[in-house]
């Protein structure tokens, strides 16, 4: 294993790497980091001015079950308002959040040029150029300034195999980011101890996350990949369940009891104050239960494309 | 659902006792913008004895940071920020003649006190609504901390803003009436 590999002859013990040992990969396909940065730019206009499907069409179909004479003339706000942002190309919400963008980098792909810096240079530019909010303060404590193109973005980047890059930009905002939490369950807390920590949650945001709102739950792994998950799970449309039925029952159920807090949308009473609860899960530790609620308002906007 | 009662600036101790927990109203006349780093930059001011740079008398105080204005318009999507960041400024506010804030989400028992003690309401505005309550704005205008960007201070010209009276000048809590009414789990009592 050590035969690329040299120890200096002077016997001072820094290795080295040889290079012509490294060998060469004939297949590579080249994406310019500048191609990144403009998709990225797009992205950014696209997440913000338009809300998806099947949010849009969940609201329509949650709102004619809705119980509250209110709660229903509020969601119908939310769709006028979505209707109007996608007619003007104008933001559905104002906050129009920190980027998080999660790029799924093919394995035979190479970048030329600087990934991190192109994903920044499009966030820039895309938050700029289509009027679009600036809401990242450069130090979280002692600064706070605002850094006045709303880098950086938050990047979680995956290697997968292929010659693609697939760049998904979800905008968080941060009412409901602010309502997010993670709780290291036992595993005797079981099925009770999730439904329980999820109304806890829930109640404790009450109004703040602008409900109705869209949960997403990261179920197993370690705390930081539970949160992960969780953010993730809400890059899948609403209305499609998880694809293991224990989990996809579970999503149903904890909608029910979300919806029987009677937080309402706006949190002024109602019987929708989640559209859909979105589950993703991981193999986790023999002592472990953790699970990530990332609490998302209905603008859960996301974007993407494939280079 | 229509609106029951139309709001108009200034907004007087007796135009706000008239007005209960649950009114959906229309707001038209002048408000002001700030949020956190606006009470923040207040709060200092006043505790070094300056003078706020606005008369809060009668006034609204709308917890708004609203995206830049494209060309041809007054002012970018502008719906409300959670108002519980500004309960730690709001008695200061109280204490300068504030009498209405538009904003979303809880307010801390202290600023419920001290609401009461003033006779101001709260309101909130649809969060997330904020290209359609962009429409409303007839005119905007900077009038302090332009360095603060999204966060200034600015003068609002609004025409039928939709709001929610959430807290009465009683003390009366809309969230927890409206609530209440449509709950159907036992909150101190879980079992699954």
């Amino acid at each position: 294993m050590y035969n690329n590999v040299m120890v200096d002859e002077d016997n001072t013990k820094k290795l080295y790497v040889i290079p012509w040992r490294m060998g060469r990969v004939g297949k590579m396909r080249v994406i310019a980091a500048d191609d990144v940065a403009t998709a990225v730019a797009d992205l950014a206009a696209k997440a913000n001015y338009y809300l998806p499907e099947d949010i849009y069409g969940e609201i329509v179909k949650m709102r004619n079950k809705e119980e509250s004479g209110l709660g229903k003339e509020l969601m119908l706000q939310l769709l006028e308002n979505a209707a109007i942002a996608a007619r003007d190309n104008v933001p559905i919400c104002q906050d129009t959040g920190m980027a998080v963008v999660f790029l799924e980098l093919g394995q035979e792909v190479h970048i030329d040029g600087d990934l991190t810096l192109a994903v920044n240079r499009g966030i820039a530019q895309g938050y700029g150029d289509s009027y679009l909010r600036k809401s990242v303060v450069s130090d979280p404590l002692f600064i706070r300034k605002n850094t006045g193109d709303n880098t950086p973005a938050v990047m979680h980047v995956s290697i997968v195999s292929g010659d693609k890059l697939k760049i998904i930009l979800a905008p968080k905002g941060f009412g409901s980011e602010n309502m997010s939490a993670v709780r290291m369950l036992k595993p005797s807390d079981g099925i009770d101890g999730v439904k329980k920590f999820t109304i806890d949650t829930v109640l404790a945001a009450g109004a703040n996350p602008c409900p109705p709102i869209v949960i997403g739950m990261g179920l197993g792994g370690t705390m930081e990949k539970a949160a992960l998950l969780a953010k993730q799970a809400l890059l899948r449309p609403i209305n499609r369940r998880n694809s293991n039925p224990d989990y996809a029952s579970l999503e149903e159920e904890l909608l029910a009891l979300v919806n029987w807090t009677g937080v309402g949308p706006q949190g002024l009473g109602g019987t929708t104050t989640a559209l859909a609860v979105n589950i993703e899960y991981y193999p986790t530790h023999i002592a472990g239960l953790p699970v990530a609620i990332n609490i998302n308002c209905h603008a859960t906007r996301h974007a993407e494309i494939i280079l | 659902m229509m609106p029951q009662a139309r709001v108009t600036t200034p907004f007087t101790f007796e135009a706000a006792s008239a007005l209960k927990a649950g009114d959906y109203v229309l707001i038209s006349g002048t408000v002001y913008t700030a949020r956190d780093a606006a009470h923040k930059r207040m709060s200092e001011a006043l505790a070094r004895g300056e003078q706020l740079p606005v008369d809060f008398s009668d006034q609204i105080v709308y917890y708004v940071g609203p995206c830049p204005a494209k060309p041809g318009q007054v002012i970018g999507s502008a719906g409300p920020t959670t108002s519980g960041r500004m309960d730690a400024y709001t008695p200061l506010m109280l204490e300068q003649g504030m009498r209405g804030m538009i904003g979303k989400g809880y307010r801390s028992p202290e600023v419920i006190a001290a609401m009461q003690a003033k006779g101001a309401v709260y309101f909130a505005a649809t969060g997330g609504a904020a290209a359609l309550i962009a429409s409303t704005v007839k005119s905007y205008e900077v009038v302090a901390y332009p360095d603060l960007g999204a966060e200034a201070i600015a003068k609002l010209t609004v025409e039928n803003f939709p709001a929610i009276v959430v807290i009465d000048s009683c003390g009366n809590n809309f969230y927890e009436m409206g609530q209440k009414k449509f709950c159907k789990l036992d909150r101190n009592y879980y079992t699954f």
